[in-house]
């Protein structure tokens, strides 16, 4: 095989994944424009539905690819997600937030410092918390690192619930400094107000891209949405800052991945006890995998939730995990493209899709209130009308987007349970492992070549 | 011992080589492991010369599988010490004991499933640059890791020819035959450059041509200086092609000689070939 030949056939895979992702995002993209366009939808709203689409295709790509890293790779089971990102985006508050304590006793102030350093404490924080997580648990089978971080996932969210965590004293002054607010503190069960300027803008800030951002806002505002655009255009843009992160995530993992040190991850995964015996210390590689993989998920929950007004423990339920988990499990546990993939599709369909359906069919057939209980809409269905119980169905459509994630995850398991691109030939190594050029002789020669000592 | 003994036996030893460098990489020394009651390995001492096919054999729950272990650093022996080139490695981590040179192949072959064979292979040599997590995602220093793949790849290569699998290079592990990954096991044992290669019932399963295939690559290995232990039930086997053979009897060494010796020792007749027939 010829050196062109192969590097057609590399450019060829690179290509197709990313031909396969833009098409996926097209396909999501255009049925929710069109949905919006059956809505009746203004410009207003179309770009509200699409930026709201972005941001949980930008969030679950994250999360689904950093849990690709521990689980898809190293076989790590985390079920322990939410907690990583719940630290993250707690100690980016407590750091972020102004010192001066506002809205009376109940609420607690925060060391004030910009927000990047705060992103950058996050992080730190969701990696020293992964790595105290790892020191005792790695050691244990994979079960029990289940049950390990879950556990740890459900102590962090009642950490930020306590009565204890709720405020601290903080001294005045620490070497003639006033560091903080009197009050720091998780806030307990009423949550933290995010009461610093929102993430986008202290980026755009630091890019000194604020002030012609603010003009293009202007633009927007006399050319396409006449009132109040700056909430919208945030909407578009912040989603398309996480696209970019989802491809800084994608990049760094598929370069973790694709290298010797991605390879004794997969063989760890594999059979542990094999990797040892070919001198791998895999205690040390497992805790760098998962290390890593927190740190991420750290980052993934800063950037879904801090540039919300507030953030309350019940955000940080284990439901975030499985979500993330069905996400992977779509995509394909082991494929980083098929990770994004399986977020971007459970956002679009899973997550997001059932209140659109609904949306749907209410402004296509105007069906009115529905019943008020379970017992009026099956009554109605005893007297051979079926619409009281379809329109109570639809009512409920959040609550039964969880069984709808059941039923797919079960046909999954039944009849795809590698996913859309689990099982895939993503060879973990820097180079492309085809017989190098010099010594692509006939078999013969190849077979004396062999009987030299290797 | 008598090197012309074992040539009459078998002419497929070479005389020559049987004779050269008569150090001992591997040296155990009183060994022993018991699992709650039962004393699974019990005072066991021998030697592995250089460049030398030893034959470890007995009886199921003789104690081979679990001599390999305690050597390779799987279980930690009560008591005994294992010596590797001169240094005590007893009570070592696996991969500290397979980075001093020390390979293993497991009894059921362990192959990286959903890995490919290439995969497998790479996974094997010792010090790779790249196992560095900064290294690999550093742009300017993944270029080390990249020209130190090429050099390995080479190596790969050249062990898949001499394996004669590298039509298979390409496929996943687990779909190779049960032979097949006996010779992916070895060939990767052997990436990891070791002085000595143990292993754990290399011929069990596999059909004869390719037992035959197989023989004949270890004795070559063994001719280029590598050093073999060898654990079989297959007691023609062994007596065929190891020059020296020890046997195991409930934990203990029974015999330790030539095959010719072995073979004419009472308590090895009783105890194993009695028992057998």
């Amino acid at each position: 095989m010829s050196a062109t030949g192969l590097r057609d056939r590399v450019a060829d895979l690179g290509d197709r994944d990313v031909g396969l992702v833009l098409a996926v995002l097209a396909v999501i993209y255009v049925v929710y424009v069109l949905a919006g366009v059956v809505f009746g939808y203004s410009l207003r709203g179309q770009l509200n539905s699409i930026a709201n689409l972005t941001f949980y295709i930008g969030v679950f790509g994250m999360l689904a690819l950093a849990l690709n890293l521990h689980w898809g790779y190293t076989g790590l089971f985390n079920i322990g997600v939410v907690g990583f990102m719940g630290i993250g985006v707690y100690v980016t508050s407590v750091i972020t937030k102004p010192p001066v304590a506002q809205g009376g006793a109940a609420q607690v102030g925060g060391f004030g410092l910009p927000l990047a350093v705060g992103v950058v404490g996050g992080v730190l924080a969701a990696a020293l918390f992964g790595l105290l997580v790892a020191l005792p648990a790695l050691r244990l089978r994979a079960d029990y690192l289940a049950i390990v971080t879950i556990a740890f996932s459900e102590i962090v969210r009642f950490t930020m619930m306590s009565r204890t965590f709720q405020t601290f004293q903080v001294p005045d002054t620490v070497l003639g400094i006033d560091l903080a607010a009197d009050t720091v503190g998780l806030g307990g069960g009423g949550g933290l107000i995010l009461n610093y300027p929102s993430p986008l803008e202290a980026l755009l800030r630091t890019l000194f891209l604020w002030d012609p951002y603010l003009g293009f806002v202007g633009f927007v505002e006399s050319n396409l949405i006449a009132n109040n655009p700056k909430p919208v255009v945030d909407g578009v843009v912040y989603g398309l800052v996480l696209l970019l992160v989802v491809g800084l995530y994608y990049w760094l993992l598929t370069w973790t991945g694709k290298s010797p040190f991605g390879r004794v991850l997969k063989a760890i995964r594999e059979d542990e006890d094999v990797a040892n015996a070919l001198g791998k210390d895999t205690n040390r590689f497992k805790l760098k995998s998962f290390v890593l993989g927190c740190a991420l998920m750290g980052l993934g929950g800063i950037l879904w939730y801090a540039g919300r007004g507030s953030i309350t423990p019940p955000s940080f339920r284990p439901n975030i995990t499985f979500f993330v988990w069905i996400a992977l499990i779509i995509g394909g546990a082991g494929s980083n493209t098929g990770s994004f993939l399986g977020g971007a599709v459970f956002a679009a369909l899973l997550y997001e899709g059932p209140r659109y359906f609904k949306n749907l069919v209410e402004a296509a057939l105007d069906l009115g209130d529905g019943p008020g209980s379970f017992g009026q809409a099956m009554a109605a269905v005893g007297s051979l009308d079926p619409v009281p119980f379809f329109v109570y169905t639809l009512n409920s459509i959040s609550q039964l987007r969880l069984v709808i994630m059941g039923v797919v995850l079960i046909w999954l398991m039944h009849n795809r349970p590698e996913g859309m691109l689990g099982h895939r030939k993503e060879t973990a190594s820097t180079i492309d492992l085809s017989r190098p050029d010099r010594r692509d002789a006939p078999e013969e020669a190849a077979a004396t070549d062999g009987g030299e000592r290797p | 011992m008598s090197e012309a003994d074992e040539s009459a036996e078998d002419p497929a030893i070479p005389v020559e080589d049987a004779a050269v460098d008569r150090s001992t990489p591997l040296e155990v020394e009183g060994l022993r492991k018991t699992f709650g009651g039962i004393v699974a390995v019990d005072d066991v001492s021998f030697e592995v010369e250089k460049g030398t096919l030893t034959g470890l054999i007995g009886p199921n729950g003789a104690g081979k599988s679990t001599t390999f272990n305690l050597i390779t650093g799987m279980h930690d022996p009560d008591d005994g010490a294992v010596r590797f080139n001169g240094e005590d490695i007893t009570g070592l981590a696996p991969h500290e004991i397979a980075n001093r040179g020390l390979a293993r192949t497991f009894q059921i072959a362990r192959e990286l499933e959903e890995m490919t064979v290439l995969e497998n292979m790479m996974l094997a040599p010792k010090g790779q640059v790249g196992e560095s997590l900064w290294r690999s995602v550093t742009p300017g220093l993944r270029n080390d890791v990249r020209s130190q793949e090429l050099d390995q790849l080479e190596r790969v290569w050249e062990v898949l020819d001499f394996f004669e699998i590298d039509h298979l290079a390409e496929e996943y592990a687990g779909n190779l035959s049960g032979g097949q990954r006996k010779l992916l096991e070895m060939g990767r044992a052997l990436l990891t450059d070791p002085d000595v290669l143990l292993l754990d019932e290399p011929f069990a399963g596999v059909n004869p041509s390719l037992e035959k295939r197989l023989l004949a690559h270890v004795h070559e290995l063994r001719e280029q200086g590598y050093t073999f232990l060898i654990v079989e039930h297959d007691m023609d086997l062994i007596m065929n092609n190891c020059e020296r053979v020890i046997v195991m009897h409930q934990g203990r060494i029974l015999k330790d000689g030539t095959p010719t010796e072995v073979k004419q020792s009472e308590d090895v007749i009783e105890a194993y070939l009695g028992g057998e027939v």
